[in-house]
Formats: C-alpha cells, structure tokens, sequence
C-alpha cells in the first residue's frame, strides 16, 4: 500500500469514527422508537412500530412540559434578543479602553454555573416578593416569568455574541450616510441598521429558542411547579422510561434535519442569486434570471417530497401488520413460557418424588422405634447435661486473646450461609426460573398436610 | 441654492496629536474646491468637521454664513459622498437615491418621479430597480452623486469617491463630475490625494500637509508658482538643489549650489517676500523647464552625465547625474519621432531660463 492510501485509509477511519461516535447514540435512540417493546431497546427486536408516537401523543404531562417548553422559549426570545442587540450596541458605543472591560462583564454569565444562576435568580425575585409583600401567586414566584428571567441571564450573552459579530461586519459610513443624507438616529437605526442585522436576529432567534429548550440545570430551580420539556424527562428518566421518549426524539432530530436542509438551500439561492448580481455588474449577462418562489424551488419539492414519503412509510409500516406481528410475538413469548413452566414442573415433580422416596424411608424407620425414639431422642437424659465443649475448663492454662473469648461470634466465616439453613433441595440458584428463587416456599406442596403422622 | 464655506481659525486636535491647525479657508458660493495633500495629512478630518461628524476643536464653521456650532450633520445644508459610497445595499437603486426624500416623508409615487430624474441627470436611465450590488463601479460612483443631490445640498462634500476605480474610469468621471457640478451649480469640495483629480477638475485647490494649509490657488498658479517646499515637491515632479541665496535682484534671486549659480524666481507668500540675501534656499526645477543647452543657451546650466533614458510614449524621461549633486535629476523631452540624441553614459550640459526656476526658503518637503 502506498502511503497515500494508507493516510486515506486512516482519514476515512477516523471519519467513520467521529460520524459513529456522534450520531450512534442518536440512531440506537431512534430505532427503539419503532420497536414495539416496552423498554427502549434495538434487541431483541420485536415489531416496527410507530405506536409510541401515539403513546406520546397521549402523554398529558410530556405534552404539557412540551407546551411549556415553546412558551418560555418563546419568552426567551423576546427577552434576550433585543438584551443581547442593545449589549452589542453598547459593546460599538462604549470608549476603546473600556471595551475589553465591558465585554469579560456581560459575557461572564456564559462562565457562571447555570446551577448557580437559577437558585440565584430564585432566592433574588423571592427577596423583591418579599420585600413588595406579594403573595405567594404572584409574578415574583410563577415559574414561567422566573424561568424566561434566570435562562435569559445566560442567552443574552450568547445573542449578544451573534450580534457582536454580524456588526463587526457593519461598515459605520453607512449610518453617517444616512444621517448625512437627514435621517434622524432613530431612522438610522430602523432602515439602515435593523435590516442590516435581520439575519442576525433570525439565528439569534433560532439559538435563543433551542438554548432555552434544552435548559435542565437553571430551569430546574426557576420553574417552581411549571413542568418544562426537560424537567418531565428528567423525572421520567427517574421512575422509568418506554420509547414514547425515542420518538420524541425522532420528531425532533427530524425536524432539525429537514429545516437544516431547508435553509441550506435557500442560502444556496440567496449566493446564486448574489452571483448573477456580479455578472451582471461586470457586464457579463444583461439581466438576472427571475427566481422562482422559493417555495418552487426543486430542492425545497424535492425535500418536502421526502419527508412525506418518510412519514407515510414510518406510518403505513409502522401500523399495518404491527398487531399480527405482536400477536405473533406473543404467542412466540407464551410458547416459551410455556416451555419453561413445564421444565419448572418437572423439576419440582422429580424433587418431589425424591423428597417422597425419603419420608417413606422414615417412615418405615420411625415404625420400627419404640418410647421416646420417635422424638428423635429429646426427652434423652443427656440432653440437659452441660456440654463439656461449650463450658469453659479450669484447668485451661493458656490465657485467652482477641475475640477468643466471645465464642469466636466474630469469626470471619460466621455470616456466611451456612450449608444448613439451606433446605436440603439441590436446584442451583443459576438454574432457578420463575419462584424457583424463593426456596420453593410457593411451591404446590407447600400447604399440603405434612406427611409426618 | 448654493451657499460658500467659511472656515475660520479652526483647530482639530485628537488628544496630542492636531490634525488641524489654524485653518482659515474662504470657499466661494459655487466654486469647485479641492483639499490636496499626502494621506493623514487631516483633509478628511477637515471636510468631517464641515459635514459635522466633528466638531472643530476651536474655530468656527460657517455655511451661508451661518455658524454650524451644535448643528449635527442631518440639519446641515451639505451632504456627503463617502470614500466607499457607503451605498446601502440592501436598497434598490431608485431607493438609495430617494432615501432623504425617504426620511423627510415624501410620498413613495413623488420619490419615484424624483429619483427616475436623478438616473437620467447620471445617464443610468431605466436601472432604478436594481439592486446596488448589480452595478458597475462607475455606476455605483454615479448613484452616490445622485443620492446625495436627491437631498438638495448647499454643498456637496466628496471625500476621494474615484479612488477606487481604474484609471481609465477615473479619467472619465472628472469630466463628469465636472459637468455635474456645473449643471446643478452647488459648492463642491473635494478631498483628494490625486494631484491629477485637483488640478483638472478645480477651480482652486488648497495644498495640505500634517494639519496645516500651505497654499490656497488655482491649479496652474499651485503648480507654476508654489509658495512653499512641501507645495513644489508634491505637486508634480521637482528637480530640486540646496543652496544659499547669494543676490536678491527684484523677482529673481542667484543661489549658490553645489551645482553652480542657478538664477530662479522668488515666490511671495501672503504678499510677502520669502527670500534674503543669505537665507538657506531650495532651488526647484521642473523635468519639462530643462532642456539640452547644445540646442540653445539658458540662464542656468548643469552638467552631468546620462545616467539612463526611459521611453513612456509621449515623451521621454532622461535621468541625469548631475555634478555636485547626489541626487538624479530628471528631464523630460517631448517625443518627436526621434531619438534623444544622446547616449547612456555621455557628458551633457542641460539647463533652463531663470523664469522656469523657483526659489523658496529651505522647508520640509513631501516624502518620494
């Protein structure tokens, strides 16, 4: 092999690598969404089903922390973005020898623990309740408004940084020219400045939205009694979780995925589209070509065509077939059950007979006893005679150590089981199924009348 | 409406450093002025503090004879063609160029009406509806002139606007904007480091260096007559030599360098003389006043040995070495079809009339 195909044998390794190691998760996450089994997993695989969409569909709490979720988003962004573009203004306003100052202070609560930022914000609107005397139902304590507060310290900074850096690009001649031109400040900064910023505040927007989604650590404080998106998870990941939770995930990594390829292509026409502007000034083509609707536009067709093909063959696959499918697995799982039972049986039938085999075999022993053997000797005279191995002997001149003197209770082997507390069927505990792992207590003999007469 | 610039005692200082000092400037109602000068030489800061992103650190600015002092630049009757254009390119054409009818409130049909004027006043007829990124360079110089005409300015303020298109573009714009100024008859100010742009288009240019003014005049007076050093050695090409004034005779003056006598004409400044007997003096000479004296005789002659010859089309450029100098000095020959008759490496007398020489006191002069 040549050294060039080796170092593109390694390249392609470690593509394929950092691909898996990204999205593996995410799509062992997304195939147990369409498992019909009740706890997310790829195997055994039972049934391609989409019924945990509609398992989340009737989820009531996981809906309403959805709802929740797009409404403190959505209050996110109206908060932070205008606070993150008065902050970048501020950042091209300020003196040159200030600036540095200015921008380590509000960034600094992208560096500060969110943990700290959300039971910060409780314990400071709690204080101002407290101190204007509002009850407990007021603003001062609703999770939405503390939420939007304490999530907006943090994403602020990061809005400010998207448009900290879409004005760097801004060349300042354009708002003198419009002064120069009469416009007053305020219309400067309405029809020269806001459009020029328009895509900022559309990702500034889409990030503060998806910043404020996501949020676990502060919201879990500031939301008080609202359920968001991510608390609902979190407390459904504690008490057990079902695949309803994958397809929530599926809906929206779909989702992200179509609106990526949706905005690639728009950009794409947007640089064609600056392109023919070139051409056209450097006189190259006399006029641009009209563009369609973006709606028109093939990639975009093709696109939507493919999501509508994808979720109608999710759909028609994943509920035609599925119950027969289930039924077939059922039936596959109670055969085996069945199989098992009957093992179990035999098992329990064959200890049994052994167990029979031995009463019989007293049996016949105890009839030939007389007296007080039938007592197994304990009315024996020598019962109550002191033991000499459990009195200590005088005569014992070696003085006793340590734990010696406790009747070795502390002896390291003292806690194992012991052979006899056991009863005396021999099952393997690995070989155990069903109630076999409770000693056979359930056991069909159990409450039948001793055999002992 | 046309109205003059007045700038008087104007001093603008950024902390240590001045980049104006003491400026008085009368610009006549109508004129066509240029600032000249070598780049940070202030001439932006100067047409800043006109426009009124700046205010004069002393002094005062009057336009039509009004005081500016307090008034911001979208109350000043001038408006302003920034180096870059600064056009706004998320606007249509028609749409720049309305756009301070935009801000006074004019109706969108009267905004069309008055901007459809303005592209056939800069020959873009019919190219209101596109975009500003889909023109030419001297098309978008145009749209600038049109939008800040569109709001009717007392002066219109251009701050070196062809400085980023080709030569050819640039030759033709001056005549343009020329023809501009004299169509719509405002004041132009021009601010331009292109001593080309300034003396062609001008009807009085003012030299600058570091802040201060040196001359106030018309073209051809800056460059036949300049009162000082820096003047003579930025404007066109100088041949110059160091020497002392030995005889003062009215006009003329004899200097000794070097090089020999060379008998120049003395420059006055503000009326005064410049130059006595003894003073340290520069002795300039243009490459086009010198001339071979085999030809014929000459007040002054150097003589020097032909360093080389360069061919640029319509003449020819002789580098000489001249004796007593250091320094090459050029002559420039117009080219008649022939030879320059003289070889690299020969001995030459070259010369000219003392009236085609300027003396002027020892001064800093531009950097080559």
């Amino acid at each position: 092999m040549s050294s060039d195909r080796i170092r593109r044998f390694f390249v392609l390794f470690f593509v394929l690598g950092f691909f898996l190691y990204l999205f593996g998760p995410l799509l062992i996450m997304g195939l147990t969404a369409f498992n019909s089994s009740a706890f997310p997993r790829v195997s055994p695989w039972e049934c391609f089903t989409v019924e945990w969409f509609d398992v989340l569909a009737n989820d009531g709490r996981l809906l309403e922390g959805l709802k929740n979720s797009f409404l403190i988003g959505f209050g996110v962004v109206l908060f932070a973005v205008p606070l993150g573009l008065a902050g970048a203004l501020m950042l091209t306003q300020v003196q040159e020898r200030v600036r540095p100052w200015y921008y380590t202070i509000v960034i600094s609560p992208i560096l500060v623990p969110g943990v700290v930022l959300g039971i910060s914000t409780l314990l400071f609107w709690d204080r101002i309740g407290v101190m204007f005397g509002a009850s407990r139902d007021s603003i001062f304590y609703d999770g939405f408004f503390l939420t939007i507060i304490g999530q907006s310290t943090f994403i602020a900074a990061y809005t400010m940084l998207v448009f900290i850096s879409r004005l760097q690009r801004f060349d300042p001649a354009q708002e003198e020219a419009a002064l120069d031109l009469g416009a007053t400040h305020v219309q400067a900064f309405r029809k020269i400045l806001l459009p020029f910023l328009k895509p900022a505040i559309a990702s500034a927007a889409v990030l503060a939205f998806l910043a404020s989604f996501e949020n676990y650590n502060t919201t879990v404080f500031t939301s008080i009694s609202t359920s968001t998106l991510t608390t609902v998870l979190a407390s459904k990941v504690r008490y057990g979780i079902d695949p309803s939770i994958s397809a929530l995930a599926v809906a929206i990594v779909v989702l992200t995925v179509f609106g990526a390829a949706i905005h690639e292509v728009v950009k794409r026409r947007e640089e064609a589209a600056a392109k023919q502007a070139g051409m056209v000034a450097a006189g190259l083509i006399k006029e641009k070509k009209a563009q369609k609707q973006w709606f028109l536009e093939p990639a975009i067709i093709g696109i939507l065509l493919v999501f509508i093909a994808g979720l109608g063959t999710a759909f028609f696959a994943g509920t035609i077939g599925v119950e027969e499918c289930k039924v077939a697995v059922k039936e596959q799982k109670q055969i085996e059950t069945a199989k098992r039972i009957e093992a179990l049986k035999q098992k329990t039938q064959a200890r049994k007979e052994a167990e029979a085999a031995k009463v019989e075999l007293q049996k016949t022993e105890r009839a030939n006893r007389t007296g007080t053997e039938n007592f197994n000797s304990i009315f024996s005279g020598g019962n109550l005679a002191p033991k000499s191995d459990t009195n200590e002997t005088e005569g014992n001149d070696s003085p006793r150590t340590g734990t010696e003197n406790f009747n070795s209770i502390f002896d390291s082997t003292n806690l194992q089981p012991e052979e006899s507390v056991k009863p005396d069927d021999e099952a393997e505990p690995e070989a155990r199924t069903g109630t076999e792992n409770f000693n056979g207590i359930f056991s069909s003999g159990n409450l039948a009348p001793a055999t002992t007469e | 409406m046309s109205a003059d610039v007045q700038l008087e005692d104007v001093w603008i200082r950024f902390g240590d450093f001045v980049a104006a000092k003491d400026v008085n400037i009368h610009i006549q109602d109508g004129e066509f002025f240029s600032f000249l000068g070598p780049s940070g030489c202030g001439k932006t800061t100067l047409l800043r503090a006109v426009s009124g992103f700046l205010a004069p650190s002393q002094g005062k600015v009057l336009i039509g004879g009004k005081d500016m002092a307090g008034i911001g630049p979208n109350k000043r009757p001038t408006a302003l063609i920034f180096q870059n254009l600064a056009l706004f390119p998320l606007m249509t054409v028609w749409e720049n160029i309305a756009f301070s009818l935009e801000v006074k409130g004019m109706g969108k049909a009267d905004r069309r009406k008055r901007a459809d004027e303005l592209l056939d006043l800069i020959a873009l007829p019919n190219q209101g509806d596109k975009m500003v990124n889909e023109l030419s360079g001297g098309q978008k110089q145009r749209v600038a002139i049109a939008r800040a005409l569109a709001a009717e300015p007392d002066v219109l303020l251009l701050d070196e606007p062809l400085s980023a298109l080709d030569l050819k573009l640039r030759q033709h714009m001056r005549t343009e904007l020329r023809a501009i100024q004299e169509r719509v008859g405002i004041t132009f100010i021009y601010i331009t480091h292109d001593q080309g742009e300034a003396l062609t288009m001008s009807d009085n240019v003012a030299v600058m260096s570091q802040g201060i003014i040196e001359q106030v005049a018309g073209g051809n007076q800056i460059y036949d007559s300049p009162e000082t050093a820096f003047v003579a050695s930025f404007v066109g090409e100088n041949n110059h030599f160091i020497g002392k004034v030995s005889e003062c005779d009215g006009e003329t003056v004899s200097v000794e360098t070097p090089s020999g006598v060379l008998r120049a004409r003395s420059v006055d400044r503000n009326g005064q003389k410049q130059l006595q007997r003894g003073d340290d003096a520069l002795v300039f000479i243009r490459p086009e006043s010198l001339g071979f004296s085999d030809q014929r005789p000459f007040d002054n002659v150097l003589q020097g040995i032909v360093e080389r010859q360069e061919f640029e089309g319509n003449f020819w450029q002789v580098f000489l070495k001249v004796d007593g100098s250091d320094r090459v000095v050029t002559l420039s020959m117009v080219n008649d079809g022939r030879s320059v008759g003289h070889d690299v490496g020969s001995r030459v007398k070259v010369g000219c009339n003392a009236d085609l020489a300027v003396a002027l006191p020892l001064g800093p002069m531009a950097a080559e």
